[in-house]
């Protein structure tokens, strides 16, 4: 239970899809001049996310990684068509996006007609194919964590395009330099957002420490690829002072997807 | 004939300026922020792009004729996403450390709007040297953004260019840090890379006042 908070929380307001990793910025920036049409697209995307991310979780499990197949007989057991990830993930998604634009326009046209436009878009908003690689790279645990990840990622990029929509409304009163206008405010804004939202890192340890994802694991055996030989990478080691702490929160994170990569082609 | 009219030498021109991907059609954006803390990862960022991008448009080009219009959207994705595994592999036999650093950015070229963008608005419609010239084009004005957040990321927040240490040791305080420079955290974390594409639209629209948009 309590990982599920965690990281329904974490993915919210720390790994913010858009303030910390930029994904789904092109519909984020396109879409968000008016609150109503913002809150309209970001339901969709909370809605895909939360069905493609669990979607490609099973296919991820079952098929792609390392082992995958181990279920169809032994034989198959050294089997990794982790390659073919991106292709099978871009074909959920535009199966899902097509699937609930079907489904959408039969039972509610209403709801169909204002998000019309956007459901095709979705297709190929980064925000979800970036949710389904992350939940790969990441390397989340159980079906459950994956419905869990995908909807509170979406519940996080709903938040960023209601709030950026909602200051976009305003700032129209105000007096911006005009070769600011529109986008140049726009990203601004939105890199002093994502400036707030890093402070969010502390919500759940309390403060000083390190966010706690980087620091579950102790020691993890790592295996390069192009080596072959066995590492060990020390991932609590955060001691550094306060100003260092945004380097080594880089470096940790750079570290992080570094071992769930390698771990990835090992498992 | 030359191999470059005037008409098609703007193909690649007109992206670079008054047409980029980036600051003025808003195409392309995640991927040019979240892999421009390193001038490498740029790079090699904007290198997979221009080949993807030259390639695809191509491809899709050589399709138009043939392509049902219900299930464009499919084909294009499945065309971007063979290119993209293409890349990953070549990136991971390769350049293993980099392919690390990008992650899941390479997978996200797939969903780089620039590229639907360009199928969409140009290959469909036009013969194979136009895309090709089209998709090089973009590419490249993606590529030159990339690399110029990526240039003042690296050199203000780490004082290295291509990991090569430019403005002096900053541990013995050598070079510029001899004057009490120090690296700038601030540029290595997510949102400079959204202030430095602010600032750089900015630029851009200052000299060229055409470009100013309305609210």
């Amino acid at each position: 239970m309590l990982e599920h908070i965690e990281l329904f929380f974490r993915s919210i307001f720390i790994d913010n899809m858009v303030f910390a990793v930029f994904l789904g910025m092109c519909s984020y920036l396109a879409v968000s001049k008016k609150v109503a049409t913002a809150v309209g697209l970001g339901a969709a995307v909370i809605f895909v996310l939360g069905v493609t991310v669990p979607l490609n979780w099973l296919l991820d499990q079952y098929l792609l990684r390392d082992g995958a197949l181990a279920w169809l007989g032994p034989e198959y057991a050294d089997y990794n068509l982790g390659f073919l990830s991106f292709i099978l993930f871009i074909a959920t998604i535009a199966t899902m996006v097509q699937l609930v634009e079907i489904v959408v326009e039969k039972f509610s046209p209403a709801l169909y007609n204002s998000l019309g436009i956007f459901l095709p878009l979705i297709a190929v908003n980064c925000a979800i194919l970036g949710g389904s690689l992350f939940m790969q790279s990441r390397d989340i645990q159980t079906f459950g964590l994956a419905v869990n990840y995908g909807i509170s990622s979406g519940i996080g990029w709903f938040l960023a395009i209601l709030t950026i929509a909602a200051i976009r409304e305003k700032i129209r009163y105000s007096n911006v330099p005009p070769p600011l206008r529109g986008l140049g405010i726009t990203f601004i804004i939105t890199g002093l957002m994502g400036i707030g939202f890093q402070s969010f890192g502390g919500m759940l340890t309390g403060g000083d420490e390190v966010p706690p994802a980087e620091e579950t694991t102790v020691e993890v055996p790592v295996k390069s690829e192009g080596t072959n030989t066995e590492q060990t990478v020390e991932r609590t080691a955060v001691t550094g002072a306060d100003s260092e702490k945004k380097e080594i929160e880089n470096e940790l994170s750079k570290k992080d997807k570094e071992i769930s990569y390698t771990e990835a082609i090992n498992r | 004939m030359a191999l470059l009219t005037k008409k098609d030498a703007n193909l690649i021109i007109d992206p670079l300026t008054d047409n980029n991907p980036i600051t003025i059609q808003v195409l392309g954006i995640c991927s040019a922020l979240a892999i421009t803390a390193e001038l490498k990862a740029s790079v090699v960022m904007a290198i997979a792009v221009i080949f993807v991008m030259g390639v695809g448009n191509v491809v899709i080009s050589l399709m138009r004729n043939i392509i049902p219009a219900k299930i464009k959207i499919i084909v294009q994705l499945i065309v971007v996403a063979t290119l993209v595994i293409v890349v990953d592999q070549v990136l991971k036999a390769f350049a293993y450390e980099l392919s690390k650093t990008l992650s899941v950015f390479v997978g996200l070229i797939i969903t780089n709007c620039i590229i639907m963008g360009r199928f969409e608005a140009f290959a469909l419609g036009n013969g194979l040297w136009r895309s090709f010239l089209d998709g090089i084009g973009n590419a490249l004005g993606y590529g030159v953004i990339l690399v110029i957040v990526g240039f003042i990321r690296e050199l203000l927040g780490s004082g290295t260019l291509f990991g090569y240490p430019v403005l002096g040791d900053p541990i013995a305080k050598t070079g510029l840090y001899a004057t009490g420079y120090e690296n700038n955290g601030f540029m290595i974390i997510p949102p400079a890379a959204l202030i430095v594409v602010g600032i750089i639209i900015w630029v851009q629209r200052t000299q060229n006042p055409a470009l100013v948009e309305e609210g």
